[in-house]
């Protein structure tokens, strides 16, 4: 349960860390705050050559607000720091709803924003929300830099749409309202991954409600099935039935000794109730 | 532009327990490790080795971490207390608490529980549930909990549910 023999480096600046990066490649794994990659160390599941440590690059640590309704975090932010924030709750509720539900405040306190999004753990609670959201992630190369939407960055477990010498450096999320976001999940124990997770966010120019469940398969994914049947609609009781039992029929859930597929489903189902029902009643005030 | 070398050993300079500490570490020594081993500073546990039980607790820059998930290399220019330099020669408040309550059987967990509980803000806890969700990070195999959670709210003025 000790970490494998790796090579180490510490840049001071992004420009070091991306030219580590162009160098490494391939053999070379980004360090944010560990709390997932330290612990695939010691597994030995991960066995990098180079770790690239990114704790000093200063510029990828912060939150800024790019428009008058939305919120950038960089990369290396600690989520206990992005969750301590008042800016963030004003302009990005959802965040702070779902920031206390990633690990333990002790993760929190080590573990980053980025971190979390690049590992895509198809369990953990912040990438599901950048695809809530449909947010952008930022990502830069020694060539330059891409701009990638949450639709598509996630392409399996563990496996983004970032290229072996990208780094994210940075999460854009819109702001939207408290009372057009829910989310609900459902965990052994708090602090465990969810066995099932789902997101809503309504987008409030369309009467249209954007549903992402999450740790049921490979990925965050939305539900297309559900979100066609809600468009236009009123969140009615029946309506909100019709939605989460459509919803419970597309996941795909995966297996696992938490809980078999049937309960995922059953769990699913249950969710996109329990969110669908906070937002129609806040939509109703 | 030139890329600095990737080395296996690193030179660090930290504040432990209010003491500097200039060492050598190899960069894959877990700081859990660096801790026990190289200053002997034992009291410091480890249970799991891969960021679940809490019991490796200690407190870097103010923040209750888990030191089996960060390296000794990444202490460098930080500050380290552990339950050592937490306790000084007599018992915290909060371990006199503990034993008041009966909150540790075989110990393993408790500076653990001690090391999270030093930096958290009483003020932002005002029921059980809060305390049990801010000491759900730490795991106990003997108490079951109970006195753990009624030691702390003795503690912090709390009223039990
Ligand atoms: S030993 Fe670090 S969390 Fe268990
Ligand atoms: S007292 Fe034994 S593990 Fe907590």
């Amino acid at each position: 349960m000790k970490p494998p023999l790796f090579l180490y480096l510490r840049p001071d600046s992004l420009e070091e860390a991306l030219a580590a990066m162009h160098e490494h490649g391939d053999e070379a794994r980004p360090l944010a705050g560990g709390q997932s990659l330290v612990p695939m160390l010691n597994f030995r599941l991960a066995r990098p050559e180079v770790l690239v440590d990114l704790s000093r690059v200063e510029e990828l640590v912060g939150t800024s607000c790019p428009g008058p309704s939305a919120i950038s975090f960089g990369a290396m932010t600690p989520q206990r720091a992005a969750e301590r924030l008042e800016k963030v709750r004003s302009t990005c509720p959802l965040v702070s709803m779902m920031l206390p539900f990633v690990g333990h405040v002790q993760n929190r306190a080590r573990g980053t924003i980025g971190g979390s999004i690049a590992h895509a753990d198809p369990a953990a609670e912040l990438p599901a929300l950048c695809l809530a959201l449909g947010g952008t992630v930022v990502a830069r190369n020694a060539e330059g830099e891409r701009r990638l939407r949450a639709d598509g960055f996630f392409g399996g477990p563990f496996t983004t749409a970032l290229m072996p010498d990208e780094l994210l450096t940075s999460v854009e999320l819109p702001g939207v309202r408290r009372e057009d976001v829910a989310f609900a999940e459902i965990a052994r124990r708090q602090g465990d991954f969810a066995m099932a997770g789902v997101v809503a966010v309504r987008e409030t120019a369309q009467t249209a409600v954007r549903l992402v469940a999450f740790g049921v398969g490979g990925t965050p994914v939305r539900l297309p099935r559900a979100e066609k049947i809600l468009e236009g609609q009123e969140l009615t009781p029946a309506c909100i039935a019709e939605a989460a039992s459509a919803a419970a029929g597309e996941v795909d859930p995966i297996e696992d000794l938490h809980a078999d597929g049937r309960t995922r489903r059953a769990l699913v189902d249950a969710l996109v109730r329990r969110v669908l029902g906070e937002l129609g009643s806040e939509g109703a005030r | 532009m030139s890329t600095a070398q990737a080395v296996s050993h690193f030179a660090i300079s930290c504040e432990v327990n209010g003491t500097t500490v200039d060492r050598v570490v190899a960069v894959r020594q877990l700081l859990a490790d660096f801790i026990r081993e190289d200053l002997g500073l034992t009291g410091t546990h480890l249970g799991c080795e891969h960021g679940v039980c809490g019991a490796c607790t200690v407190v870097l820059d103010g923040e209750a971490v888990r030191s089996c998930l960060a390296l000794a290399v990444q202490a460098d220019g930080r500050s380290i207390t552990t339950i050592e330099g937490l306790s000084g020669d007599g018992l915290t408040s909060m371990q006199q608490a503990f034993r008041r309550a009966h909150a540790l059987q075989c110990g393993f967990c408790t500076p653990g529980f001690i090391a999270t509980l030093s930096v958290a803000d009483p003020s932002d806890y005002h029921d059980e549930a809060g305390v049990r969700q801010l000491i759900s990070g730490n795991l106990c195999r003997c108490t079951g909990y109970e006195n753990i959670v009624a030691a702390v709210c003795e503690e912090w003025g709390i009223e039990r549910s």
